[in-house]
């Protein structure tokens, strides 16, 4: 709609210097589409969790209209309430008028995030880490090694004995004992750059290795590179690409996350492929929309590279189950029951990327398990990239309600497609202990461990 | 904002935290989901129980302060847009399923509680509310029961009037009135129970509703019939029912919603086409089986150009999804939509889309209607941009026109959105200067003060009628 309406923003000068900045940098034609007919409201957890109209969809972009309009101030409670979003966009799909709530969220926070006035350490941390590490390679793999240096050192086992790790809040104690070991050796030092196809290639896809993923879950990106190669994909893992840009977009920092994914979108275009394929939504959900975040660039080739590469990007179980080989799976067959499995959604996969189907078809497929839909399975965790660090009370509730529903499945492994989901269903177990033994894993970590090798088949067949 | 002396009386009664009057509180409950209405309460207040309401009534009747209570805000007529400012009272903390009488098979319930969550529950006991306003996912059954919402079931099982059989509610002055029960005969004096449901919000506040459940039917199949004349389409109607055969839903969409629908939804429907039904039977699966081979002849009897009967769920889901995309398709054609429920008897449906596509014709504004056809429940809907004051204000020329014509077939302005602020002007229209008195008359034996709701149902201004060029 945007570039067919002339007619545009109110012709208003605000004196409070964040209205003037929310009013420029916010779509107001995005406002204007939201009819206010409420439909987004049961498919928002923070407004299931509170039950008032702010912490909704519509509430909020009420206010942000509001403070454009100049109805009302910007004041502490209207930035609270932007940040208090998950952002995990569940009203988008349920949305009638195609209202793209996560641009228009991701746009008041830019704004806030312009007249920002941090505390001194907040304010470094920042910086620390979204100059300083998540962009830089080296930095990471610094922070990665430091990491595994912590965990097998010794240190850790000295931190926590020491009861050192009680100075920190409870919900940042929490997360460091989830917290996997850690590696310096990434995807790229396990299997290099290149990976053959088992069979006849189907395609030339490269692989995005995340940022945390490639740290905290190297082993994740060795089994997807497998899997894919298994399904008859030739796999490349461009050295130079960087992080996607997810966490800075999603806090604010828009410059940011649009000169990583400049860096990205060239590095990929160079490497001659037919798909870039993710294994964790919250990543995902960025690259696809590269095509949105550059659609304002100067340059009409950087727009045009944006969208070549936004119509690549594939999940990995989308990517296997619509244009790969589908590969065998089974249960070890010690088992004498099925095993149970159950699935949490990434919410950037499923709304965002829209794979819900593909991962629930490859469970479903391994033998000797039985797929098990878990209540809510497609409502948030409370993970939201730094969200349960930022708003660990809103976190915990909504954690909580979610392995209140994992209990009830029974399942030995609860299965999921992101490295943030992950790690808060690791939590939420340690912590709300279900009455079975459970297991967190990543979906691509679960199928690799059960996979049937090519040569395997034949040769039951013979 | 209200006196310091007031909100402190009103916070003794709720607690701190349960009466706001921040900026963000009153801008985010300033609107519904009516399109270009909005107006910043003084406060909001979210109380927990009846006692509460009747304790805060007590106060705001004393300070003459007005209130809206509300659910989720989802209606469509301004009817929970706090126009005269005051309270907005919002009852969502009184959520609860409060019995499920299987003896009697009623259930008792809060007026937060969201309908489809009701709904869901009932259903897992084996029970039935019909029911089905569209918004049922977000909307409450106090709202619906405010409002008398419809939905798609309404010829067979009608609507949610015929499933309230008794409430509790607390008055203007904060005394406390309990209607009906769970009684299917009950004259008892005035029937206050169907006096209160539809009343707006206007009459008094709604705290608790006993509804009435029914057994669910066993079967259900669906079907799609599409005509190039719209006349076959309206006989195609008639002709069910006077074969004695009430379907349980009975939808219509007119041409201009076909090619929009089939434009967002892909699903290469013809598009020479005038008109669609999809016709579902539900009840014992012979008689359902019985109806639809019926229904089936009569279609091709009437010159269907086209008939397709599902065999299975997915099918019927598939066939179901040009229906169910109807509003989200027009929704996304413009920024601004305006849904209105203009309705006429059944046998004037053809007559009326006919006119409806004239006025918009006139107007040079975009409509496309879709409805009940079973009940003669239209939704001509437009789609305009708020901001292009010249165009909002030809649609809203061509709905009076569009109202005026439903009257004139001997329809009314509202089928199931309920008068709120939208329609109050043309409310006269439908039920006359001594019908708009006894109304006036009721209201302030309920509320003298006129506290509850004010600014809706009744305009301060009626509208002049246009005279209507035919031709």
């Amino acid at each position: 709609m945007g570039e067919t309406n002339m007619m545009n923003k109110p012709d208003i000068k605000h004196t409070n210097p964040l209205a003037q900045t929310l009013l420029n940098k916010l779509d107001y034609d995005q406002l204007t589409n939201c009819m206010r007919c409420g439909f987004c409201l049961p498919a928002c957890p923070t407004f299931r969790e509170t039950g008032v109209e702010p912490e909704s969809p519509r509430g909020r972009i009420a206010l942000m209209k509001a403070v454009a309009d100049g109805l009302m101030d910007p004041d502490q409670v209207f930035q609270d309430q932007m940040n208090h979003c998950l952002g995990c966009r569940a009203c988008e799909p349920v949305c009638p008028a195609d209202v793209k709530y996560g641009q228009l969220i991701e746009q008041a926070r830019d704004a806030i995030e312009d007249h920002a006035t941090h505390s001194v350490p907040v304010t470094g941390l920042r910086k620390l880490m979204f100059k300083g590490v998540f962009p830089k390679r080296g930095s990471l793999k610094l922070l990665g090694g430091s990491l595994a240096f912590y965990q097998k050192s010794g240190l850790r086992k000295l931190a926590r004995g020491t009861g050192m790790m009680r100075l920190f809040p409870d919900h940042l104690r929490e997360m460091e004992s989830i917290l996997p070991d850690s590696t310096s050796r990434g995807v790229i030092e396990q299997v290099g750059t290149f990976y053959p196809a088992k069979g006849t290639p189907l395609a030339r896809v490269a692989l995005f290795r995340g940022c945390i993923m490639d740290v905290m879950f190297a082993g994740t990106n060795v089994n997807t590179v497998e899997l894919l190669s298994e399904a008859g994909f030739e796999v490349v893992i461009p050295k130079e690409q960087v992080c996607c840009g997810a966490l800075h977009a999603h806090s604010g920092e828009m410059d940011q996350a649009r000169s990583l994914a400049k860096i990205n979108i060239d590095v990929f275009k160079d490497a001659g492929i037919d798909y870039v394929v993710s294994n964790a939504g919250g990543c995902g959900a960025l690259l696809v929309e590269y095509d949105h975040l550059m659609h304002e660039d100067s340059d009409p080739e950087v727009r045009e590279n944006a969208k070549w590469f936004a119509k690549r990007v594939i999940d990995v179980s989308k990517l296997v189950v619509e244009k790969g080989r589908i590969p065998r799976f089974a249960e070890k067959m010690s088992e004498q029951a099925d095993v149970t499995v159950t699935y949490q959604d990434s919410c950037h996969l499923r709304n965002v990327m829209k794979s819900s189907g593909a991962p629930r078809q490859l469970m479903r497929s391994v033998e000797g398990a039985c797929y098990v839909e878990m209540k809510e399975s497609d409502r948030c965790c409370g993970s939201a990239g730094i969200y349960n660090v930022t708003q660990p009370e809103m976190a915990g509730q909504l954690l909580e309600h979610k392995m209140e529903h994992a209990a009830t499945t029974n399942a030995r492994y609860m299965l999921t497609s992101n490295p943030g989901c992950l790690l808060q269903m690791k939590l939420g177990i340690e912590k709300h202990k279900p009455p079975f033994q459970m297991e967190a894993m990543h979906i691509v970590d679960y199928l690799h461990e059960r996979l049937v090798p090519a040569e395997d088949r034949n040769h039951n067949k013979s | 904002m209200l006196k310091a002396e007031i909100t402190a009386k009103l916070r003794a009664i709720v607690g701190e935290k349960h009466y706001r009057d921040d900026q963000e509180a009153l801008v985010a409950h300033s609107y519904d989901g009516t399109p270009m209405l909005q107006s910043l309460p003084d406060g909001v207040i979210y109380p927990s129980s009846t006692e509460e309401i009747s304790q805060i009534m007590k106060v705001l009747s004393e300070y003459r302060v007005p209130v809206v209570s509300r659910g989720s805000g989802s209606n469509l007529c301004g009817g929970t847009v706090p126009s005269e400012g005051g309270v907005v009272m919002v009852m969502h903390r009184m959520n609860r399923i409060l019995e499920v009488d299987m003896e009697n098979l009623t259930a008792t319930v809060q007026p937060g509680l969201i309908t489809a969550e009701m709904i869901a529950h009932i259903e897992e006991l084996g029970l039935f509310y019909p029911p089905d306003p569209s918004s049922m996912k977000i909307s409450t059954i106090g709202g619906n029961i405010a409002e008398c919402s419809g939905g798609l079931r309404g010829l067979k099982y009608g609507t949610t009037k015929d499933y309230v059989i008794g409430l509790e509610a607390v008055l203007a002055n904060g005394s406390i009135i309990r209607t009906g029960g769970k009684l299917m005969k009950d004259v008892a004096g005035y029937d206050l129970t169907k006096l209160l449901v539809g009343s707006e919000g206007t009459l008094a506040i709604i705290t608790e509703a006993t509804l009435k459940l029914i057994p669910p039917p066993k079967a259900k199949k669906t079907m799609l019939a599409m005509y190039k004349d719209i006349y076959g389409a309206a006989r195609t109607v008639s002709k069910i029912i006077e074969s004695k055969i009430i379907p349980a839903t009975l939808e219509f969409m007119d041409n201009p919603t076909i090619r929009v629908v089939d434009d967002f939804a892909k699903l290469g429907l013809p598009l020479d086409m005038e008109a669609v039904l999809l016709i579902e039977q539900d009840g014992d699966p012979e008689t359902v089986e019985r109806d639809i081979a019926r229904i089936r002849e009569i279609c091709e009897l009437e010159k269907a150009d086209r008939l397709e009967v599902a065999e299975s769920r997915e099918e019927a889901d598939r066939l179901l999804t040009a229906r169910r995309s109807a509003f989200t398709a027009l929704a996304r054609l413009r920024p601004t939509t305006m849904l209105e429920d203009a309705t006429v008897p059944r046998s004037k449906i053809a007559d009326m889309v006919l006119r409806i596509n004239e006025i918009a014709k006139k107007y040079n504004v975009t409509i496309a209607t879709f409805g009940h056809a079973g009940d003669g429940n239209l939704h001509p809907t437009a789609t305009t941009d708020a901001r292009d004051k010249e165009e909002v204000h030809r649609v809203e020329e061509a709905f009076a026109e569009i109202f005026e014509a439903s009257i004139e077939l001997g329809g009314t302005i509202t089928g199931e959105h309920g008068v709120g602020i939208v329609k109050a002007p043309y409310l006269e229209w439908k039920v006359g200067a001594p019908g708009i008195e006894v109304m006036r008359g009721i209201k302030a034996a309920f509320d003298p003060h006129n506290l509850l709701n004010p600014g809706k149902v009744f305009a301060k201004e009626s509208r002049k009628r246009v005279v209507l060029q035919h031709g």
